[in-house]
């Protein structure tokens, strides 16, 4: 268990380092440290289907992040109304904490989940799919509809923003567009 | 070397990704093919057979890994994954409701296994592959109005 609470103080010093940080490459590969930690947090409780996926999500992530945000000159305020920013988002620490706490003293002990559900799952799972992975065999049997939600939704986004490169594409139709390629 | 491999890194980064990125995309169609036997599945899959053309994009440029999968392909397989996966969970009907699991269940721990979930792995790996590459293509070849008149 200690080690699950070195990994999180870890991630939440890299986090505090990326909001903190000047440079914005400094930055962004902050926050990549704080994905992989949390991808070895998952590895730690006994998650290796979530933590192979963020961990490769983490890295798409940033290969974006560095390489299509970080050379654009995009547009970067500092100055504003940080006395009442800060007094809102102070506001509605307080206020969460509060409902948390609230909250979460009826959830089940860290590690010990009331299982009516996935205990049905646990133990019918190899023989009502005959998928070896029960993960594979909750996503894509017993809650099939979840993971057809999803790409529905993974869909649309591409379809979005294949939609807003066209648009550009067709406004400077005449014009020779030149891309950089590094 | 050849005029169309001038762009892109330097030879060093070439050399190694013409050594790694099959390896890697071979590693994303392991995941995906025993996504129901070991950790890993259709969407982690996906988004690692997405990287390889990602790799091959930042080590040789837009023109190499555009001609190994072109916009066209891309939306094809996209769209292809989508409809291979509604069209096997609306072959269930033949069998009674939606997302049957209508093909025999087969030994649990071989390959060949689980009836349709990969199948549905399969399509996903399609359809997130292609879409996240997608969605990378069209990030980084994107160019601001302000950076234009520049």
């Amino acid at each position: 268990m200690i080690e699950l609470y070195v990994l999180l103080i870890f991630m939440i010093i890299g986090a505090i380092v990326a909001i903190e940080m000047k440079d914005l490459l400094s930055s962004v590969i902050a926050v990549g440290a704080v994905g992989l930690g949390l991808s070895i947090v998952l590895l730690i409780l006994k998650a290796p289907d979530v933590a192979i996926t963020q961990l490769v999500v983490e890295i798409l992530c940033l290969i974006i992040l560095i390489r299509a945000t970080l050379k654009k000159d995009l547009p970067f305020s500092t100055t504003g109304r940080w006395l009442l920013n800060s007094l809102i988002t102070t506001g509605f620490i307080v206020v969460f904490l509060f409902v948390a706490i609230k909250a979460f003293k009826d959830l089940p002990e860290f590690g010990y989940p009331i299982m009516r559900v996935a205990n049905t799952y646990l133990k019918e799972g190899l023989v009502k799919t005959g998928a070896s992975n029960l993960v594979a065999s909750v996503i894509l049997d017993f809650r099939a509809y979840d993971t057809l939600g999803e790409a529905t939704v993974l869909f649309t986004a591409v379809i979005g923003v294949l939609a807003i490169i066209r648009r550009i594409g067709r406004k400077k139709k005449d014009e020779v567009v030149e891309e950089d390629d590094e | 070397m050849s005029k169309e491999h001038d762009k892109g890194m330097s030879l060093i980064v070439k050399v190694i990704t013409r050594l790694t990125v099959g390896l890697i995309l071979l590693y994303g169609i392991y995941i995906v093919l025993h996504g129901h036997v070991s950790p890993g599945g259709g969407f982690a899959g996906g988004v690692i057979i997405a990287l390889s053309f990602v790799h091959l994009f930042l080590a040789y440029g837009k023109d190499v890994a555009l001609k190994k999968l072109p916009k066209t392909a891309m939306s094809f397989f996209e769209s292809m994954g989508a409809i291979l996966f509604l069209s096997i969970a609306l072959l269930g009907f033949t069998g009674g409701y939606f997302f049957l699991n209508f093909i025999s269940k087969g030994e649990p721990f071989r390959l060949f296994s689980a009836g349709i979930i990969p199948l549905c792995n399969i399509a996903i790996s399609l359809k997130v592959g292609a879409g996240l590459f997608a969605i990378f293509v069209v990030l980084v070849l994107l160019k601001f109005e302000w950076e234009k008149k520049e």
